[in-house]
């Protein structure tokens, strides 16, 4: 696969060009592309293997309706505030020693973290902050009781709260090369043609990091949109996520599975992060004209 | 490597000399061999050779795929441990959180393959959805199991079951006499159920008892999705999932569950006590049957004898549970009595749903749920 | 002119050093109040005594680990371990060349690519598994093998999101083509731009790559539950099932075990190849500090 450098029949007039990204595309076809057209294919059966359109006509349900929408803010504002602390977080870092033990420790940590979820990040959450949990009891009994309205970890701004627990440190995993990439003669530069620190970053720094940060906010929007096993274990009943509703088609043992369903779900989840991946490219588009 | 070939051939050798020598072993005892295509259709173990036959027959098969049994569900780590003691056959317990759907769905794209599951253990619904993934097989024991609890040719049997429940934390909570006291402010934001009604079985029937409770019929279930609405408004229902550890670190101390994983919670939580309504008992038991493609079909058999034996079902009845042969095993005194005593004690008559009424109460809880919880 | 330069240096110096502190603190807080919260629930017994009875027990369970590494591991850390391994070089191997060659000469593919590599994280694991489950069971177990480590063919699609982003963090840092066309004027080969131009001066960025699909692997748990094979975390679900204490014991030692790992790796990986791309190129990542101070 090495070989993918080598200009097969040496000349560009041939425009064998593509042949070079062939391995990596017949390697996406198999184990990607086909288990995603077996899953969308899927979607336009029904149980007795007739073809239907009813799972589509399904997604209307109020329960899929509300749950869409929760599911697409989620990810948002888990992307949004991610990607901004984590990029925050990620200069802290660069600012540092390049090969200094706190940069090991912090990224090796953000590789574990990034990956961290379902139940037991849940119970994290509950044992620590919950409402029995210390940092709740200590501050009820200094007379701030911050679940007096209601139980909010268990409601929406919790699986927010507990979201940002990874999508910060992939954040910090995915920006840094870009950081990295940032020379301190350019800071210099300006400075020595009279520009300000809002300058540099203005017109200096910010244009080469935006595409990096934009194109990771996307990464923590379809990470978030995903994520399952976190916001099952965290808000069980009412289903909010748009993941649980298909887990609750496919594999529901009171008799109500729909595979069909699901596998339409999961099409309908398809064409929302597509539509995403669109307006992130018109918007970066739009950003290299004006930055 | 050469060398490592020739020990392996060594090795297999070895082992069909004592295959073929169990067989012909039972063979002089008259019955007949239990080759792999007899494992495959044998309804009874006389049609395996009888118990020895069957015996040699799982052994050279050599392991067992079970699936969806977690260790702590109705003593199953003790069951597992107990039948590869005893026969010496290693078990591959895989997908141990899956549910009864989860179970039939491996069965349905694993096919024929030598990973599939050999044996399930799955909920009602699930199994009359499924009727053409299984073996019929009769066990040994099969005369003591009552009639309205297993299919007549022996396509399913009913193993275990137990009675709906509330479990509860009594340091913390006062104590509770009736569906009712949910409704105290001592239990705000307290109360959960074991998942989500629209997929697990526990909680579905956790919504049944309080609807009988409530006055609710088993064919109508809308009483009991007002009385989760009402505690939901009350501000005393929790929507996290239960699980051993908010259990004892207390931050679901109120579970609706089946009472033999009610009683489990008592050895992380001392004061874990079992509430039974006896206006709303309602019971469920769980289904054996055997994958028809089994990749180890003698084993699977061997297996199903074994949870059958004495020594299976009195396991899992020291796991709390309430296997299908008590009533018959009572009265023969082969019950184990210390296991027996420590069952949690019900009174009331108990209702076990028709298909009809729980297939009515699926489809108003998928209707209704999520709306009348958020 | 120089003394209110250096003034102007100084006074930022206190501010990053500021910023940096304040940063640093407010992470740890919320990154670690979760971990020792499970640590503390770990070692508690149940009458609320301190105790290490949990942890102790998941040292005693046999499946977990045997150390016999092999084209079939019998043990989940095992197997793990090797999955991490063949899912990171695999990874490697096929993304930053194909990356590299888009950026060079197919750049209206790039779309595409990036495109392809967000969408596994567009459909849930429990649904993709519905989709890979044919391919391993009628077609990869009957005629390829039925070894728990052809994961890692799936696992390599689901790193896919996370590596391309980190690469190509890295390499629009430097000057993909500049930095290759000059290589090729003076006679290097495709390959020698790829391994001693382009990979040295990404290794940060492959770092972090290889760091995150190590990370999934190792935590990987709905695909092979689903597919029904033990891998690491199906195996600490089943330990997991003893009592609470030892389920929350295993979720703190499997983070730590990852910790550990990653660390070692990234001392392995990140020192030698940042002195080699100075030497070649005179391009190194150095930080934005770096020459302020």
């Amino acid at each position: 696969m090495t070989k993918v450098g080598r200009p097969v029949l040496g000349g560009r007039r041939l425009s064998l060009d593509w042949v070079g990204t062939l391995p990596f595309f017949v390697y996406v076809l198999l184990f990607l592309l086909l288990p995603t057209a077996i899953v969308a294919f899927g979607a336009f059966f029904d149980a007795n293997n007739a073809f239907t359109l009813d799972n589509f006509a399904h997604l209307s349900r109020s329960y899929v309706v509300k749950a869409t929408v929760d599911t697409i803010g989620i990810s948002a504002v888990t992307a949004i505030v991610g990607a901004t602390l984590g990029a925050l977080l990620a200069y802290a870092i660069v600012t540092g020693r390049p090969n200094g033990v706190l940069r090991r420790l912090v990224v090796s940590a953000s590789g574990v973290l990034a990956q961290f979820g379902g139940v037991t990040l849940a119970f994290a959450f509950i044992a620590s902050i919950g409402p029995a949990g210390f940092v709740y009891l200590f501050f009820q009994s200094h007379g701030f009781d911050y679940y007096a309205g209601s139980i909010w970890l268990f409601q929406i701004p919790g699986l927010v709260l507990v979201y940002l627990y990874f999508q910060i440190p992939l954040m910090v995993l995915v920006f840094l090369p870009a950081l990295d990439g940032i020379k301190p003669q350019w800071r210099e530069a300006t400075e020595s043609l009279g520009g300000s620190t809002w300058h540099y970053w203005r017109h200096v720094a910010g244009p080469i990091l935006f595409p990096a940060f934009l194109g990771a906010t996307l990464l923590l929007f379809a990470n978030a949109f995903s994520a399952y096993a976190t916001a099952n274990a965290l808000i069980n009943q009412g289903g909010p996520v748009l993941a649980q509703q298909i887990a609750g088609a496919l594999s529901s043992e009171v008799g109500a599975v729909e595979p069909g369903f699901a596998k339409a779900i999961a099409v309908e989840m398809i064409v929302i992060v597509t539509l995403v991946t669109i307006g992130y490219s018109l918007l970066q588009r739009r950003t290299a004209k004006w930055l | 490597m050469k060398l490592g070939n020739l020990w392996r051939h060594l090795a297999v050798a070895v082992v069909a000399v004592f295959v073929v020598a169990a067989c012909g072993s039972s063979n002089s005892s008259g019955s007949a061999s239990c080759s792999e295509s007899t494992a495959k259709t044998a309804t009874s173990a006389s049609a395996c050779g009888g118990t020895d036959g069957l015996i040699a027959a799982a052994k050279s098969e050599g392991r067992l795929n079970i699936i969806a049994v977690p260790r702590n569900w109705a003593n199953y780590g003790a069951i597992i441990d107990k039948f590869t003691a005893t026969y010496g056959i290693p078990i591959t317990s895989d997908n141990p959180d899956g549910s009864s759907q989860d179970e039939v769905n491996a069965v349905q794209s694993l096919g024929t393959t030598s990973r599939a599951p050999d044996v399930l253990d799955i909920g009602k619904a699930v199994t009359l959805a499924n009727l053409t993934l299984y073996a019929p097989y009769k066990v040994s024991t099969w005369d003591d199991i009552p009639t309205a609890q297993k299919e007549a040719t022996g396509l399913y049997v009913q193993d275990y079951g137990g009675y709906m429940s509330i479990g509860y934390d009594s340091a913390k909570l006062p104590a509770i006499t009736s569906v009712d006291d949910l409704f105290k402010a001592e239990f705000k934001g307290k109360v959960a159920l074991n998942g989500n009604p629209k997929q697990a079985n526990a909680a579905l029937n956790g919504v049944m008892m309080a609807n009988l409770a409530e006055g609710g019929t088993p064919n109508d279930i809308s009483k009991g999705i007002d009385f989760f609405h009402r505690l939901k408004q009350a501000g005393n229902f929790s929507p996290v999932q239960a699980t051993d550890a908010t259990v004892k670190n207390g931050t679901t101390p109120v579970v609706f569950d089946w009472d033999y994983l009610n009683a489990t919670h008592g050895a992380d939580v001392p004061t874990w006590k079992v509430f039974e309504a006896n206006n709303a008992l309602i019971g469920d038991y769980y289904n054996q049957a055997i994958n028809k493609n089994a990749p180890h079909p003698a084993a699977a058999r061997l297996w199903e004898e074994f949870l059958y034996s004495n020594t299976g079902q009195n396991l899992w009845l020291a796991g709390k549970a309430r296997p299908v042969r008590l009533a018959a095993m009572v009265q023969k005194g082969t019950v184990d009595q210390t296991a027996a005593a420590n069952l949690p004690k019900v009174t009331g008559t108990p209702v076990f749903l028709t298909d009809a009424q729980a297939t009515a109460a699926k489809n108003y809880v998928v209707a209704h749920w999520d709306a009348a919880i958020s | 002119m120089a003394v209110a330069r250096q003034s102007l240096y100084r006074s930022r110096r206190i501010k990053l050093q500021l910023f940096r502190g304040v940063t640093f603190l407010l992470a740890a807080v919320f990154f670690l109040v979760p971990i020792i919260a499970m640590l503390e629930f770990s070692t508690r017994g149940i009458h609320g005594e301190r105790t290490l009875e949990y942890w102790r027990s998941i040292f005693s369970y046999p499946d977990l680990v045997d150390f016999n590494f092999g084209p079939a591991p019998t043990a989940a850390i095992d197997a793990s371990l090797e999955l991490a391994l063949v899912t990171s070089l695999a990874m490697l191997v096929l993304l930053v060349p194909t990356m590299v060659w888009v950026r060079l000469k197919l750049r209206r593919l790039s779309r595409i690519l990036e495109f392809i590599c967000l969408l596994p994280l567009t459909i849930p694991a429990i649904v993709l598994v519905v989709g890979l489950a044919p391919l391993y069971n009628h077609w990869l177990s009957t005629y390829v093998s039925d070894s728990i480590l052809t994961l890692a063919l799936a696992y390599v699609v689901l790193v896919l999101p996370y590596c391309y982003r980190a690469l190509d963090a890295g390499l629009g840092a430097i000057d993909v083509k500049t930095l290759s066309e000059a290589a090729r004027s003076l006679g290097a080969s495709w390959f020698s731009v790829m391994w001693r131009i382009i990979v040295p001066n990404i290794s940060n960025a492959i770092l972090n790559a290889t760091l995150l699909s190590v990370a999934l692997v190792l935590g990987e748990y709905t695909i092979a539950n689903n597919l029904l094979y033990n891998n690491l975390q199906v195996e600490l679900v089943h330990l997991a099932r003893a009592n609470a204490g030892v389920s929350i014991a295993i979720a703190v030692a499997s983070l730590l075990f990852a910790f550990v790992l990653l660390i070692a790796i990234s001392l392995v990986g990140g020192r030698p190849r940042r002195m080699r791309s100075e030497a070649v190129t005179n391009f190194g990542t150095g930080p934005v500090q770096g020459s302020a101070g």
